[in-house]
């Protein structure tokens, strides 16, 4: 896979008062690719996620999305990255149709254009038929579908999704990830989400990222990752045992 | 600016159709309308008989009736609705989780406390002059008497007052908002200030009065100066309190018969038959001259307040967690 890389990170730092949160992060990711960032809670993902759209500055360090310097031009990425906050939040007395149409509002998207589009999307994201309904009503599922098509009015190049597939049922979490894997298969769309489901990140992610304590204390294919940890001849790897091993080796 | 407008645009579709919003107004207009009809026959009975005095039609806002005026009424509660239209306005945005994701779409940050204070100011100004208007009618079916330009101007100056009044308010529930997670809290703080400002303030300003110029019987009958200085000491503190700065701006607007803004005066006889004899209303523009110094601190204090909300906001960690 030879593809341009979309984002990069250099030395990417974000103290917080004492704390550390985000400790000299390297990180390229390249476009099309479907990157999970693993990590306890805490490790500073939701950070890095934050620094990456420019909603947060880093203390030092910088990065690039798309071309783009986010804490110097945060308006250009924000116009070709989607962000998918964790637990996201609607306006709970609109509808679905009336909370897409604000965000595509706010992307200075035409309303005519936008309700056609907004149409195939909750189409996609199977909501057609709540459309009406408003998202107070939702269940966990629901909002969590509609926020991702809420992040592809835009038509975004990148997508950050934190924790997408948090709180949902066995067979919510398994459409959120096959909506994932088309979005990258598709549309070419890059993908960086942060999960703690592993089984999950294993199914779908080309490349995974491990953080612990603000470090990325690996990242690569997960194959290379088994390699490393367990040699050649280790067939049977599940990411859980690699995640387990780094995390162990790091509370040393 | 495009983002600004389209957040304006919602919150007012929200203002409008939430129900917190319809009770207040319901409840004002009713006020306004029963504080004017009493106002209004009032004033037709001691009118009757009489050539007609100059600027009556501005009676209908200043004239006390059996309770309180028109602008002492909205002097008191026009607060409220400020504080009722902001003090959710930035931290229900963030309990619901919906603040990362508005800011993570390409709209700068300031976007959007700048559309909602607009909007606020936008459904201020639509309640004051639908208030204003609907006096008028009132007044003009009981009274009979047509408002001249000078009466026109005069109550649009008060309406401009009274929305950076109401404004100012706005301001501070919002910048509470942004300050405090809890909304609760917020509403209570913002209900503080306006308790602390509207009674407090007058309250504290008399006792430090009586402090700096100590007046009784015997020092005034010795120094009448004495009893100037104390009321202006009080004066200068009370104005301290948004709301004495908005009564005092108010009134003198529309009674054109007030000259000064001071309570006590000091006057030799010839003084005193010379301001009875020339009992003339002051022109418009004198009396906003007597004013200017008051509209411009209420205007300066509304602003700082927006602006240190601004500041907060933008300095904020977004954090939704």
């Amino acid at each position: 896979m030879d593809r341009p890389q979309i984002i990069e990170c250099r030395e990417l730092t974000k103290v917080y008062g004492t704390q550390v949160a985000v400790d000299h992060l390297n990180l390229t990711i390249k476009e099309g690719e479907i990157f999970g960032f693993l990590g306890p809670n805490g490790a500073g993902k939701t950070t890095t996620l934050l620094m990456l759209i420019g909603l947060s500055e880093p203390t030092s360090g910088s990065a690039t999305v798309c071309g783009f310097n986010p804490t110097r031009e945060p308006l250009k990425v924000k116009r070709v990255v989607g962000y998918l906050p964790e637990n996201v939040g609607f306006y709970d007395d609109l509808d679905a149709i009336q909370n897409m149409l604000f965000v595509s509002r706010l992307n200075d998207i035409p309303d005519e254009i936008a309700r056609t589009k907004i149409a195939e999307l909750l189409e996609v994201v199977e909501l057609a038929s709540e459309k009406n309904k408003k998202v107070g009503n939702f269940s966990r599922g629901m909002r969590q579908r509609l926020g991702i098509a809420e992040v592809l009015v835009k038509e975004p190049q990148v997508v950050f999704l934190d924790e997408p597939t948090l709180g949902l049922d066995p067979d919510g979490s398994a459409r959120m990830l096959d909506l994932i894997s088309s979005l990258s298969r598709e549309k070419n769309i890059t993908v960086f989400f942060s999960s703690h489901m592993l089984d999950q990140v294993q199914k779908i992610s080309h490349r995974v990222g491990i953080m612990l304590k603000g470090k990325l204390v690996a990242s690569g294919k997960i194959d290379d990752l088994a390699k490393e940890k367990f040699g050649v001849d280790k067939e049977i790897h599940t990411l859980e045992g690699i995640y387990m091993k780094y995390f162990k080796e790091g509370a040393k | 600016m495009k983002g600004m407008l389209v957040i304006c645009r919602k919150e007012l579709a929200d203002h409008f159709s939430s129900t917190r919003f319809i009770l207040l107004f319901t409840m004002i207009v009713m006020v306004s309308l029963v504080m004017a009809y009493m106002v209004g026959a009032g004033l037709r009975e001691e009118l009757q008989g009489m050539t007609k005095p100059t600027l009556v039609f501005l009676l209908l806002f200043t004239s006390t009736g059996k309770l309180f005026s028109l602008i002492q009424f909205i002097a008191f509660f026009g607060p409220l609705i400020g504080i009722v239209l902001g003090f959710d306005a930035i931290n229900k945005e963030r309990s619901s989780r919906t603040l990362s994701k508005v800011i993570s779409q390409p709209i700068y940050r300031d976007a959007v406390i700048n559309g909602k204070f607009l909007a606020g100011v936008t459904l201020i100004s639509v309640m004051l002059i639908a208030i204003v208007l609907l006096i008028s009618g009132l007044g003009l079916t009981l009274i009979g008497v047509v408002p001249g330009p000078e009466e026109v101007g005069r109550l649009v100056i008060y309406l401009i007052i009274s929305i950076f009044y109401i404004s100012f308010w706005l301001g501070i529930s919002i910048l509470f908002s942004i300050l405090f997670r809890n909304i609760a809290t917020s509403a209570l703080a913002a209900v503080a200030c306006w308790i602390f400002f509207s009674f407090f303030v007058a309250i504290g300003a008399g006792i430090a009065a009586d402090m700096i110029a100590p007046v009784d019987q015997n020092s005034v009958a010795a120094n009448p100066e004495l009893l100037i200085r104390h009321e202006q000491a009080r004066t200068i503190l009370s104005l301290f309190s948004p709301m004495s700065l908005y009564s005092e701006g108010t009134n003198t607007i529309l009674d054109p018969m007030r000259k000064t803004t001071q309570t006590v005066l000091l006057m030799g006889p010839m003084e005193r038959l010379s301001l009875s004899r020339f009992q003339n209303p002051l022109p418009l523009l004198q009396s906003v001259y007597l004013v200017l110094p008051h509209i411009i601190s209420l205007i300066a204090i509304t602003l700082l307040f927006f602006a240190a909300s601004y500041i907060a906001f933008m300095r904020q960690e977004i954090r939704s967690t």
